[in-house]
């Protein structure tokens, strides 16, 4: 068994490739043209260990769509750069339940991935919903200390947006997964 | 529904760490908690397909406009496959990269070397059903950074891959055989253990070489495998 490629930074040139049109899943000439479900904005600004912005992250998501499914034509990726203020911020549906191990069922959720200068390897979180009924019974929160699991649960404010921030490392610092 | 196959664990030594001392840029970046190990779920057996009539191919980044861009002429050609040794077939490799004087096309590189106006340095390219890729390209130069040491990243090409679970995903850098800078560069020496740093270099490769045009390097590309045998629940 041959191991893996090992990662390496995608440095402070990978807006060469940044394409800022994919940040919104439901654009017009994209193929989520005229897709089914709830639009949401999924946003929110990442942070280093000293509380500052970081303003040159690349983020990326992966979800299923609105019924919880992976194998629909609903592409479900998106890519941003966060801005000068360390913001990310994505337009797309709210994905659906989807099957966890055995019979469980995972609350609903967006993958999101992080790269940037000063990341060795992408790390990945999760964006749960507030509010959803299915969170208190999702197999994967379920592995992350209770006070911990709010890092992980993105919060709706006006107009339609769900923000949640992210923290690379110190107080507060978001859970990231090894999946 | 039967659970997805999950990945093998990452190999110890396989991957870098994200606390790298010697890269600077590391120190307030990287997580102090240990990441959370989840299982293998449909989140993360699946991935998103990139179509081809979504995300076109782009495999020669040595010309813009029918212009020829400056300096040596390379063929990056290689083969993509799991930890298993099978075919990654139809993954998008994206691939970014300084042009021959190592500067890169990008509004925050202050570098004082010139921009070529026949070379961005932007690709993308899919593996085939044998999970061969290839594009055409130009050797990119070393760059200067700030970072204790000497100061020059080694000439490399940035990589971005998709594979056919999101648990595949990977960013990596391909760097030259022989270039005395890797001896010095904080990124490469702290990219796990020797084999590690040896897959991260390209090999020249006399089969890729087109003589009166363009120079050959080989490398592939492995991505995460599932578990030879499923687990078993006591």
């Amino acid at each position: 068994m041959t191991h893996a490629t090992a990662s390496q930074t995608a440095g402070p040139y990978w807006h060469m490739i940044d394409f800022p049109a994919w940040a919104d899943l439901l654009r017009a000439d994209g193929p989520n043209a005229g897709a089914a479900g709830e639009r949401i904005v999924l946003t929110g600004r990442i942070t280093d260990g000293s509380g500052a912005v970081v303003p040159d992250a690349m983020v990326e998501i992966w979800q299923a769509d609105p019924e919880g499914r992976y194998d629909s034509s609903f592409h479900g990726f998106g890519r941003c750069a966060t801005d000068a203020e360390g913001r990310y911020r994505f337009v797309t549906v709210r994905p659906g339940a989807v099957p966890g191990p055995g019979n469980s069922t995972q609350a609903a959720h967006v993958v999101i991935t992080i790269f940037a200068r000063g990341l060795m390897k992408g790390l990945v979180t999760r964006a749960y919903f507030a509010g959803d009924a299915r969170l208190s019974q999702d197999p994967v929160l379920a592995l992350v200390p209770a006070p911990r699991r709010g890092t992980m649960i993105s919060t709706p404010s006006d107009g339609g947006e769900w923000r949640l921030d992210i923290r690379l490392q110190g107080a507060g610092e978001t859970v990231f997964l090894e999946v | 529904m039967a659970d997805p196959t999950p990945y093998a664990p990452i190999a110890p030594g396989s991957q870098p760490p994200l606390d790298l001392p010697s890269y600077l840029s590391t120190s307030l970046r990287h997580p102090k908690a240990e990441p959370v190990r989840i299982p293998t779920t449909v989140t993360e057996s699946s991935a998103p397909r990139f179509a081809p009539a979504w995300y076109a191919p782009h495999a020669d980044l040595s010309v813009v406009q029918g212009k020829a861009a400056l300096g040596e002429r390379i063929v990056v050609a290689g083969r993509v496959t799991d930890e298993n040794g099978r075919p990654v077939a139809n993954a998008m490799v994206e691939v970014w990269q300084a042009n021959a004087a190592g500067r890169y096309h990008h509004a925050r590189d202050r570098h004082d070397a010139p921009l070529d106006p026949n070379f961005v340095g932007e690709g993308r390219v899919f593996t085939d059903a044998e999970g061969n890729y290839a594009f055409t390209s130009i050797k990119p130069g070393a760059y200067p950074w700030r970072n204790p040491g000497p100061g020059w990243r080694p000439q490399h090409i940035h990589f971005g891959l998709h594979g056919a679970g999101f648990a595949q995903r990977l960013i990596t850098q391909m760097y030259f055989p022989g270039d005395p800078l890797l001896d010095f560069d904080a990124i490469f020496q702290g990219s796990g253990d020797e084999p590690a740093r040896r897959r991260l270099v390209a090999t020249l490769d006399p089969a890729l070489m087109q003589a009166d045009w363009a120079l050959g390097y080989r490398f592939d590309i492995v991505l995460r495998g599932r578990a030879a045998t499923p687990f078993e629940n006591a």
